[in-house]
């Protein structure tokens, strides 16, 4: 189980990274955590000519919680740096509430945010947490400088996503979670720190009622996080439980896996949402 | 039970190592990564291989061209099947003494044609393993489709291809036992129940992968190889008989090995060809599987589909059972073993620890285009007993009788032994309702079920709803310390008789050797306790070889829970004729009766006063380099060696009892093992300590098998989740705690007394998780019969989703 043949590249400046990938493009793999390419590349899953490791780029590894509108977190933080810290607990509780969920103690030391994000694992936390959140990736060519992407349209399919082959994902932004900003975080798997079967990270403002910008991000349902907007629009309007229910299943086309079937992973979303809708505060009604 | 004078009870207590909880002395060594495993040795000019192997399940080749693998920097040499056949000879897993068993010739490397995805294709030797895989990759391999056969009902149609062209059909073996009034049985039962019970395959898993490195002296025709074995002995005569070489042209040498549990006592044909190609290039050559390979080429095991029957009489008594048990055993018979014994543990065990005396049984074991069965900790036993005691319980409900109440009316008694099952096994002497009763306790049952009705009460009043909670009893029988009745006989190289050699060293230590390894279980540590106790030396001077053909004596090796019994038999009475020859010695030395002295943790003592009148240093100082000190003419001796095999009966089975406490929320389908305990008879504790930690493993692995693990095969035969992140083994944070407890009826058929203890707790778990699933199930009248136990099949099995239309 070794790798095909590759050229390493290690970073050694933000200008360096975005030089080699405007000559190597889709050919060069960014090199973070390492959590997933790793194993990738022993599997031969991928064989890129160049593997660029960024993890020299210190400016990628800063929290900072004083950005405007909220939350800036570089590329190179790692999950474990998200669950410990004590700002982001506060200013993003989502996040704080996710980050157990990633594996184990030792992928969470290594593996960073900006991998997982450029990744896009269908069943990952992080994709989920930033639609959830409405964040905002962020993204530097050499021959385009930067640009901002919303979470909502950087994911487009199965490992697919908005990012171009030129292009470093240098950091993502959250907004800043309001007083009346409220979350549920929670996932369905076989094991401690597998990849969810099915999860699901709510944001929302408001209170039982009342509820505005009611988001349900679920995961591990389709090629990428998916957004219920209709189950969310009939909570939000203040139909019955079972109405919304009904919307989510509909609007949910989940891929089978090797352990559940479609309708299986349908109808867990629907335990989800009603754990969800339960903790949040609101009557479920007749069960 | 009366014992003999030189029993480890009849010796002096004082010594007391048996018995004793003791840590590993191993277990430094290699918690400071000093261990050796195959991939850490050094080797001069060492090469190293990769495999193509097959990437469909059955295939013509129409083209395998070396060439383009030849031609990189690096790459010494390539050989496919037709290259290697020159130089090596096929096996064939068969086990002579069973009728109609059809086994095919297999040789190391496909040749014409493949017949299951990961079989080893071509071998190529490089400078590294990089450039080896780099290599591999490089060949040019092409083949026709053929017809894959997936499910083994299929393969056994008449109009299935043929897997293997010198063969009649794809049956490679069936059997069929029945009693002369099983029929009347079931046809007066009050009762009878029916189950149709499927289990996934599954591969044994060991942390360290397979490993091996070959070299071949060609000065002195010798093959060294050194590999993490359960069996040299039996590899020696494997890679002879592939060479088609002499037995003692080869040496095998266990290496430190992390795990085994089954998957390292075969003849892989990737190993074989790695050590055919070290013989062809005369360097040596590493080969180390890869977690992916090893998913492939490793035996798999226990995917069974069975239908089981139970007859009741009007007074809740078995009267009979009935199984019919189908297996797809892969493209080959294992070689040596044979890939049946699955299904002749189920032939011969269902239903066995009940006193029923109706039986009828019929196993059919199936060729098809999957992976290689071979043995896997508890081999057939789990798969026996889940059939019994699912079917134990579905009786015990449909009766309305509680299943521990059940089971003590029906369990065969502790005082009728020997017994004869309605089979033909011969049990030694088991103690089921006495392990029954232990676990009773140790579980605290009645508390549980109090438990249980408290919470169908809370259900009542609506809270806790949708979660369940249920209990499930197993009891069952254990094979070890085996005879020579299946693979002796039936021609398999594999030794019954295990030899033991002990002597004293000069420096006045005690240094045995036994032909074992260590897969990490710890049998080294056992091995010590046996000899300091037999020799009467204290266990910090035992110094234990194993697992060396060049200097350790013969043994058939670590499986099949015989290690200690066998082996330890045959240490216990080297250890004891040395401890007579010592006191021999020291009272020549000292001039007193040999009768006046005993020899106790290293110091020899007058019995009269106690006084110590040498130790064994001083001993061995006399013996080796003070020889004028003894009378004349007296030469002492200060080695023995002695052999032992269990001639009595085919195995001397263990038993025991096992419980688990579940709840399954119905909400999701999820699982959650609360509690799990073990009661188990192996009779004499050697070391309480190691054997309750390989009882826990063995059950974490039992309630891997009944909860996550499974080889999921698509419909073309490929292995769809040959990986660590699709193949859930049991992890630590889904385990509960295992409470274990013993009942001891040492063996008669050894001074010892050791019956083996490493399979017992994998046997029970499947049938007691499974139980206790379908216990907290029963409110909702509904029930999962098919391992692993997912939430997938218990949302169908609980209408929460419709089942596939069907």
């Amino acid at each position: 189980m070794k790798p095909a043949p590759f050229a390493y590249v290690r970073a050694e400046s933000f200008e360096h990274a975005l030089d080699v990938l405007a000559e190597h493009g889709d050919d060069a793999l960014v090199l973070a955590g390492g959590q997933s390419l790793v194993p990738m590349l022993n599997l031969r899953l991928v064989q890129p000519a160049v593997v660029l490791d960024i993890n020299a780029l210190h400016a990628l590894s800063t929290i900072d919680t004083h950005a405007e509108g909220g939350l800036r977190l570089g590329a190179l933080v790692r999950h474990r740096e998200i669950a410990i810290h004590p700002v982001i607990a506060t200013r993003a509780p989502l996040l704080r509430a996710a980050a157990p969920w990633i594996a184990h103690p030792a992928v969470r030391h290594r593996g960073t945010l900006g991998g997982s994000l450029a990744l896009g694992d269908p069943a990952a936390e992080w994709p989920a947490c930033a639609v959830a959140l409405d964040a905002t990736i962020r993204l530097a060519s050499r021959a385009r400088g930067e640009r901002c992407v919303a979470a909502s349209a950087f994911f487009q399919g199965l490992y697919q996503s908005d990012r171009r082959a030129d292009e470093l994902l240098v950091g993502c932004e959250f907004p800043r979670a309001s007083d009346d900003s409220v979350f549920f975080f929670r996932e369905l798997a076989r094991r401690h720190g597998d990849y969810a079967s099915v999860g699901l990270a709510v944001s929302a403002r408001g209170r039982p009622g009342a509820w505005q910008d009611l988001r349900l991000v679920f995961f591990g349902v389709g090629d990428t996080p998916v957004s219920a907007t209709a189950c969310s629009a009939a909570l939000i309007a203040g139909d019955a439980f079972a109405d919304a229910q009904t919307r989510l299943e509909a609007e949910l086309e989940p891929r089978a896996d090797l352990w559940f079937s479609a309708p299986a992973k349908r109808h867990l979303a629907v335990q989800l949402l009603r754990d969800a809708w339960r903790d949040l505060g609101n009557p479920i009604g007749g069960t | 039970m009366s014992r003999a004078p030189d029993t480890p009870e009849a010796t002096d207590s004082r010594a007391g190592a048996i018995g004793r909880p003791t840590v590993r002395t191993e277990a430094w060594r290699f918690v400071t990564g000093a261990g050796a495993y195959v991939d850490d040795l050094p080797a001069h000019r060492l090469l190293h291989a990769a495999f193509l192997r097959s990437p469909v399940a059955h295939g013509s080749i129409v083209k395998l061209d070396l060439a383009p693998a030849l031609q990189m920097e690096g790459v010494v040499a390539a050989y496919d099947g037709e290259a290697l056949a020159a130089h090596c000879q096929p096996v064939r897993g068969l086990l002579a003494h069973l009728p109609d068993m059809q086994v095919a010739r297999q040789w190391p490397l496909a040749r014409g044609r493949v017949r299951w995805v990961g079989e080893p294709v071509a071998i190529v030797i490089a400078e590294s393993r990089a450039l080896a895989e780099d290599a591999a990759q490089a060949i040019a391999f092409e083949w026709t489709d053929l017809p894959p056969l997936v499910d083994a009902g299929a393969a056994l149609q008449p109009d299935a291809p043929l897997l293997h062209e010198e063969l009649d059909s794809n049956l490679m073996f069936s059997a069929t036992v029945a009693t002369a009034n099983v029929e009347q049985a079931f046809a007066q039962a009050a009762s009878v129940v029916e189950l149709a019970l499927r289990s996934e395959r599954v591969t044994p898993m060991a942390l360290e992968p397979r490993g091996i490195l070959a070299q071949w002296d060609a000065s002195q025709n010798r093959l060294t190889v050194h590999m993490g074995t359960q069996v040299p002995w039996m590899m020696q005569a494997v890679f002879a008989n592939v060479l088609g070489i002499g037995q003692d042209q080869v040496r095998v040498v266990a290496t430190d090995t992390g795990g085994s549990f089954g998957s390292k006592i075969h003849c892989y044909g990737d190993e074989s060809a790695v050590a055919v190609a070290a013989r062809l290039v005369g360097r040596p050559i590493r080969y180390v599987v890869d977690r992916l390979e090893a998913f492939v080429s490793d035996v798999h095991a226990r995917g069974h589909e069975a239908t089981v029957r139970a007859a009741v009489d009007a007074d809740g008594r078995l009267t009979a059972f009935a199984v019919d048990d189908l297996c797809g055993a892969g493209a080959f018979s294992i070689y040596p073993r044979g890939s049946v014994n699955e299904s002749r543990h189920v032939l011969g065990l269902t239903g066995a620890c009940y006193q029923a005396t109706e039986y009828r049984a019929r196993i059919r074991v199936a060729l098809q285009t999957k992976a290689i069965y071979g043995q896997y900790r508890g081999v057939g036993h789990p798969l026996a007993c889940l059939f019994t005691e699912a079917a134990v319980d579905a009786a015990a409900r449909r009766l309305g009788m509680d299943p521990l109440a059940f089971r003590r009316r029906n369990l065969l008694p502790d005082d009728a032994y020997p017994h004869r099952a309605p089979s033909g096994a011969r049990f030694e002497r088991l103690s089921l309702c006495a392990c029954l009763d232990e676990l009773a306790r140790l579980m605290d049952y009645d508390r549980l079920r109090a438990d249980q009705r408290e919470r169908a009460a809370d259900h009542a009043r609506g809270a806790h709803q949708g979660v369940y909670r249920g209990i499930g009893l197993a009891v069952f029988v254990e094979n070890s310390n085996h005879s020579s009745s299946n693979y002796g006989r039936g021609g398999a190289p594999i030794a019954s008789r295990d030899g033991a050699m002990v002597r004293l060293t000069q420096g006045g230590g005690i240094q045995c050797a036994v032909g074992l390894t260590d897969s990490g279980q710890g049998v080294t540590t056992a091995m010590a306790q046996i000899a300091a106790d037999a020799v009467g030396a204290s266990i910090a001077d035992v110094r234990v070889l194993m697992g060396d053909t060049e200097h350790t004596p013969v043994s058939g090796g670590n499986w099949g829970s015989r290690g200690t019994g066998i082996s330890g038999e045959a240490l216990w009475q080297a250890g004891i004729a040395l401890r007579a020859q010592l006191v021999e010695a020291a009272s020549a030395l000292h001039a007193c009766s040999p009768d006046a002295l005993e020899l106790v943790e290293g110091a020899f003592l007058r019995r009269d006063d106690q006084a110590c009148v040498c130790t064994l240093q001083a001993l061995a100082e006399a013996i080796y380099f003070r020889p004028e000190r003894f009378p004349r003419g007296f030469q002492p001796e200060p080695a023995a060696q002695r052999h032992y095999a269990q001639t009595e009966y085919d195995g001397i089975y263990t038993n025991g009892a096992s419980a688990s406490w579940v709840e399954v929320d119905t909400r999701t389908g999820f699982i959650k093992v609360l509690g799990h305990w073990i009661v188990d008879d192996c009779g004499t504790v050697i070391n309480p300590l190691l054997l309750d930690e390989q009882l826990r493993g063995a059950a974490v692995q039992g309630i891997g098998q009944a909860l996550f693990e499974g080889c999921l095969y698509g419909d073309q035969g490929e292995l769809r989740n040959a990986t660590l992140a699709d193949y859930l083994v049991p992890m630590a944070a889904e385990m509960p705690d295992i409470h274990v407890g013993h009942v001891t009826t040492p063996t008669a058929t050894s001074a010892l007394g050791a019956k083996g203890g490493a399979e017992a707790g994998v046997t029970g778990a499947l049938a007691s998780v499974v139980n206790a699933i379908n216990d907290a199930l029963a409110p909702l009248d509904a029930q999962v019969l098919e391992l692993p136990v997912t939430p997938e099949r218990v949302l169908r099995a609980i209408g929460a989703i419709r089942s596939p239309a069907s």
